[in-house]
């Protein structure tokens, strides 16, 4: 049972690390309809600038600055030179655009900051937590929480931004209608760029706990491709659904990995290991039958 | 003025509805398919035969096969390479299991292997739709390939899942020069592209682009949604499967299931992409143009550095590689979306008038 509950909490803690990066998906396929592949290539991005920046003698904050300036620029640009190119054109067009853009940043930044495989030190260490281990023996790690907690932080203020914030209404009704939006006057070309450096700075978030974790590497830009179970299982508009979803994922995730490969190995012999890789895919196929637009998504309806 | 078809009357039905109705056309393809079957097994060299011609037919045909499911029906697909790996895997196991099998026979075993597991993975596309569903035939690209490499049944028990291909023989005559296999893909690409084009035009087609251009409309008009999609989810997956069989058994020899990565399923997506969504001319022009950029670059970029006098690292070159691939993609999706095939549709209306446009 132990044993149990800990695999379901670290698979909450990785979950929302997955939730993180889906974060990023959301909020600009929520403005735009811009279904951004490069995301993935954007926290690869972000931490390689952090570390680059900081072996360029900057200190630890100054650099995380630096980084999210980079962000800012990299939105600027990419409003500039690819999303204002492509108005009208069908979301498969866009979509392509943003895996080349992936591709872009994938060459971009390591030409920049170097390739070398670097951690970054935020000063939170990963051990377990001594006093919950002492009177569970359930251990969980101080930098899980630190984690859990700056995720949960930036959900909250993102949430606030959109609910209250002059910025966050005319981004809603972007959402809503861009048509409607822009014969009211809202600035769409602005919008768009301050979607894009806010996921920036998701992607900057995301950038610094994964790569703290696992270290600075090309790696990171996959961490896209763990975000899109999470993305359709919560659906692709939803704020709250991307932490839903993250969390439903990593807790399942964790359990397959646990629990699957002995029984497979039971009928077949052989190593199953590494489920991993398609499980999540599969589970949220399995859920998308039963609900098509995701936990959280708006219910497409089509009009003839 | 050459490239003209007034005067070219069709008085009968057949002659309006072949392939190519205008005269110059089918001259020209003839012309280029007597270069193709007869000029370039004599002129070219071996590395342009293995190195470009093979893998550029291949290509097009995976790119064929990607195009009727994501151009024609309109089923956004990113697992194509896992079709590909089924192809392969498959005709690799009835040529072994399977005393004296034709290798044809073989081949297209693997492409209805390919075409069954792609059913199977295309059942979601009967609720989902859209983007949901590009991400859900991502589960195809990762399961299948975890199946290939984790149940060592399907690669003979070979370590981490590398199978070598059986050599090839019709009639005991060997297929083992690169001429021999430049026919041989040669005409199976021809075949397939032929019967290809004529599924496009039949009502197989029409349906297809019925539910891609709206599903409920095409509903509303008889046309049966299930067995559309699904179709198109066979057939493509069928031809991605062929075009996986040659991919292993002409192209590489060697195969193994990581070679069939989400990276191949992107770029036979760019191909469709840049070639032309919805065109069979198109997937020739996009297979060409993403297998001749890297090799472009690779020959550009030396000259490039002495001439800004740059020393470029190893690795950086193959950043630079990656930057340059990623901002030509965009470059191409801003300046013609459309893709390739409409330029040289632009090029026949120009033709037409050519050389008096007044």
């Amino acid at each position: 049972m132990q044993f149990f509950i800990e695999i379901v909490i670290s698979g909450i803690f990785s979950g929302l690390m997955y939730a993180l990066v889906a974060l990023g998906f959301v909020l600009i396929f929520k403005a735009s309809g811009v279904f951004n592949f490069a995301q993935g290539a954007m926290v690869y991005c972000a931490a390689l600038a952090v570390v680059g920046l900081i072996d360029f003698g900057l200190p630890m904050w100054l650099a995380v600055i630096g980084s999210f300036l980079f962000m800012v620029l990299i939105a600027i640009s990419t409003e500039k030179f690819v999303l204002s190119k492509l108005v009208n054109q069908p979301p498969i067009t866009l979509f392509m655009a943003t895996i080349g853009l992936s591709f872009f940043l994938d060459g971009f930044a390591p030409i920049i900051f170097g390739t070398d495989v670097r951690p970054i030190e935020l000063g939170i260490v990963d051990e377990p937590i001594l006093s919950i281990m002492d009177s569970t023996g359930i251990g969980i790690s101080k930098f899980d929480l630190t984690a859990s907690g700056v995720i949960i932080l930036l959900v909250v203020v993102l949430a606030l931004l959109f609910q209250y914030t002059k910025i966050g209404r005319a981004l809603r009704a972007v959402a809503d209608d861009h048509q409607a939006a822009l014969s009211l006057g809202i600035p769409l070309k602005n919008i768009w760029t301050i979607v894009w450096c806010i996921a920036g700075f998701v992607a900057l978030i995301a950038g610094l706990l994964w790569g703290s974790r696992n270290g600075v590497q090309f790696a990171l830009s996959l961490t896209a491709l763990k975000a899109l179970p999470v993305l359709i299982l919560g659906g692709f508009t939803s704020v709250p659904g991307a932490i839903v979803g993250g969390i439903i994922i990593g807790v399942s995730e964790k359990l397959a990995e646990i629990y699957i490969p002995p029984v497979l190995q039971d009928f077949f012999g052989g190593n199953f290991g590494g489920i991993e890789s398609w499980f999540s895919y599969v589970f949220a196929l399995m859920f998308l039958l039963f609900r098509p637009e995701g936990l959280f998504g708006e219910k497409h309806i089509d009009r003839v | 003025m050459l490239y003209r078809e007034s005067g070219q009357f069709k008085v009968s039905y057949q002659s309006d509805s072949q392939i190519f109705p205008i005269l110059q056309d089918r001259i020209g393809i003839i012309v280029m398919l007597a270069i193709a079957v007869v000029g370039v097994p004599f002129f070219a060299s071996e590395y342009l035969l293995n190195a470009i011609l093979v893998p550029f037919l291949i290509f097009s045909l995976a790119t064929l096969g990607l195009n009727f499911l994501t151009g024609y029906a309109g089923q956004l697909s990113l697992g194509s390479a896992a079709f590909m790996a089924v192809g392969a895997f498959a005709a690799y196991n009835f040529q072994l299991r399977i005393e004296g099998i034709p290798f044809i026979v073989s081949f297209i075993l693997g492409g209805v292997c390919a075409a069954m597991v792609g059913i199977a993975f295309g059942l979601p596309s009967l609720r989902i739709k859209g983007f949901y569903l590009a991400v859900a035939t991502l589960a195809a690209q990762f399961f299948v390939l975890w199946c290939l490499t984790k149940f060592s049944w399907f690669s003979n028990d070979s370590a981490s899942g590398v199978i070598s291909a059986q050599p090839l023989s019709i009639f005991d005559y060997p297929i083992n020069t690169p001429v021999s296999k430049y026919l041989l893909v040669l005409a199976i690409v021809l075949v397939l592209f032929w019967i290809g084009k004529n599924i496009v035009r039949s009502s197989t087609g029409r349906s297809w682009m019925a539910v891609r251009d709206m599903d409920v409309a095409a509903e509303v008009i008889g046309i049966p949604l299930m067995k559309t999609k699904l179709i198109a989810f066979a057939i493509s997956s069928f031809y991605c499967g062929i075009a996986g069989v040659l991919y292993a058994f002409c192209y590489l020899g060697t195969v193994e299931p990581d070679g069939f990565s989400l990276e191949l399923s992107f770029k036979i997506l760019f191909m469709v992409i840049i070639g032309g969504v919805g065109s069979i001319l198109g997937n020739f022009l996009g297979a060409a143009f993403i297998l001749l950029l890297p090799i472009a670059l690779d020959l550009t970029l030396p000259y490039i550095s002495q001439l800004l006098h740059l020393p470029i690292a190893g690795s950086t070159v193959s950043h630079i590689q990656l930057m340059v691939f990623g901002a030509l993609i965009i470059f191409f999706l801003i300046v013609e979306p459309h893709g390739l095939a409409r330029l040289w549709q632009i090029a026949k209306e120009k033709l037409r008038l050519w050389p008096f446009p007044h």
